[in-house]
């Protein structure tokens, strides 16, 4: 595919509204879905060679082909293919929020999670079942018969009826934090599908969402090492952050922010702002963050936000502080182990903070992290040993 | 071709000549591991006999079914004198030969001092379709 003739992330922008327009039509969700799909393959051929001045009511017109075609092959569909060649030529496009109703049917709440990002990374998305299930490291007949079920389940759901914009946002959350495997960018498909979210509602919260991606996206080349060993944060090289990323997340926040109607995405935004403001590690501005993990606590009564208010506060207030902070919290929590070593080491305990991080890699779940974590105590050892202490 | 499964073990294997607490290593030493294993397993992609590498999580569960009605009876976390599984290496090879030479390579990995750690590791073949042609 010739990148300068076809652009697969605009392309994929159209999805929703090609989607949308099918529906509107009177096909059934699934039956459109795949439709689409077909339309997009068929794009894919022959935009290279053919320059379009309307490339959406290309593919809404080359889509309603293909579902015309995949119902005369199924002649249990047959009365459909009549119904929709009766229907009045495309009209105009579908509106944005016909585009909503399709992220609000995609993260359905009768859909499990799993379920719920792999139907909005097709539908919405407009991935392929193969791209997604590389993405997800599961055989593409995993995928398929996943994405299958899903599109059963919702397609008694009527399409009219307003969703819960939550549920829309933690499914993007979910595709955010999965990172990228395979030739799929899955934090950037998340940016992606938030953008056009934000375009279509002016709710705070997904603005506050966008700014989040944004802010933490601007340093991921600064967050592993060409081995995939991870970087924290206070030892990233600064300048290898995205300034432009940083800039229009702060932009998205702010004019959020300006709002006055806080929720957790903003304040975990307002976090990974401060983050981004500070030249160097050691002019982070901590006593403010503090603040933005008290409105968190506040909002969401998490104890992994309490974890991470622990370290804050041993930033802002000292070691000693940090640790009466981590005191309180169960010592079950993910990552416990690993955030009590971290403070053991600030507060100059290395002895206890090496046995800690020994016994937090052994807890890790994912190799770079017990990697980084076995490295620290290594590394606290042989200070140790050196007599440096 | 066939496809072998290396395995590497928490506990239960015999114990490495190098047998020494990953954190007790040198910092060095870890990063000189960590990049051994990565290019193990692209050298194994580039030649064409990478299949599938993954790391388990010490932790685990017995399980089994109590009967019908009655939820699964479970018995856990190991004990500590279990044998506990910590990773597997698939590979596809020509030969029995060739898993036991790159099996060896793997244990090679250098360790405390960098030393290779000669650890032991465990070689099973997989059962196979059944051929078309018998006779």
């Amino acid at each position: 595919m010739a990148d300068d003739v076809v652009d697969e992330a605009q392309l994929r922008d159209l999805i929703p509204g090609v989607l949308a327009a099918l529906v509107r039509r009177g096909v059934d969700f699934a039956a459109a879905e795949d439709a689409v799909q077909e339309a997009l393959v068929r794009a894919v051929e022959t935009w290279p060679t053919r320059r379009l001045d309307e490339p959406k009511g290309w593919l809404i017109t080359t889509a309603r082909r293909c579902f015309v075609d995949l119902a005369r092959s199924d002649t249990a569909r047959r009365h459909r293919e009549l119904r929709v060649s009766d229907e009045p030529p495309p009209g105009p496009a579908a509106s944005m929020d016909e585009t909503l109703r399709l992220y609000f049917l995609c993260a359905h709440p009768s859909l499990s999670p799993a379920s719920a990002v792999a139907l909005t990374l097709r539908a919405v998305g407009g991935l392929t079942t193969r791209q997604i299930a590389q993405a997800y490291l599961v055989p593409e007949t995993t995928m398929a018969q996943r994405i299958l079920r899903a599109k059963r389940t919702v397609s008694d759901v009527r399409l009219d009826r307003s969703g819960d914009l939550r549920t829309v946002l933690r499914v993007l959350y979910l595709v955010f934090n999965e990172g990228y495997s395979g030739d799929v960018d899955l934090a950037a498909e998340a940016i992606r599908l938030a953008r056009q979210l934000a375009a279509t509602t002016d709710d705070v919260e997904v603005a506050g969402l966008l700014a989040l991606f944004l802010l933490h996206h601007a340093r991921r080349p600064a967050r592993t090492r060409a081995d995939g060993s991870l970087v924290p944060l206070s030892d990233q090289d600064r300048s290898l952050w995205r300034r432009d990323l940083i800039t229009e997340g702060v932009a998205v926040l702010q004019a959020a922010l300006a709002r006055d109607w806080l929720g957790e995405y903003q304040a975990q935004a307002a976090i990974a702002a401060l983050h981004a403001d500070a030249p160097t590690a050691d002019e982070t501005d901590w006593v403010q963050i503090v603040e933005w993990y008290d409105e968190l606590v506040r909002l969401t009564d998490s104890p992994v936000v309490r974890l991470n208010r622990a370290v804050a506060v041993s930033e802002a207030d000292g070691p000693q502080a940090g640790l009466a902070a981590l005191g309180e919290l169960d010592s079950t929590l993910p990552r416990y182990t690993a955030s009590s070593a971290y403070l053991h080491e600030r507060a100059g305990d290395l002895a206890t903070a090496a046995r800690l991080y020994a016994e937090a890699a052994a807890q890790a779940h994912n190799l770079a992290e017990r990697n980084h974590l076995t490295l620290r105590a290594a590394t606290l050892n042989q200070r140790l040993s050196d007599g440096d202490c | 071709m066939a496809k072998y499964l290396l395995l590497k073990h928490y506990r239960g294997a015999p114990a490495s000549v190098n047998d020494v607490p990953m954190d007790r290593w040198m910092p060095a030493e870890i990063e000189a591991h960590v990049q051994y294993m990565n290019n193990f397993a692209a050298r194994l992609q580039r030649s064409g006999e990478f299949v599938d590498s993954q790391a388990l999580a010490p932790e685990g569960t017995w399980v089994r079914s109590d009967g019908e009605g009655k939820p699964p009876v479970t018995d856990g976390p190991f004990a500590e004198t279990k044998d506990l599984i910590a990773g597997w290496m698939i590979i596809d090879v020509d030969s029995y030969e060739r898993a036991v030479e790159l099996a060896g390579e793997l244990s090679a990995a250098p360790g405390a001092g960098g030393e290779p750690i000669h650890e032991w590791l465990e070689v099973r073949p997989f059962m196979t379709a059944a051929p078309t042609v018998l006779e």
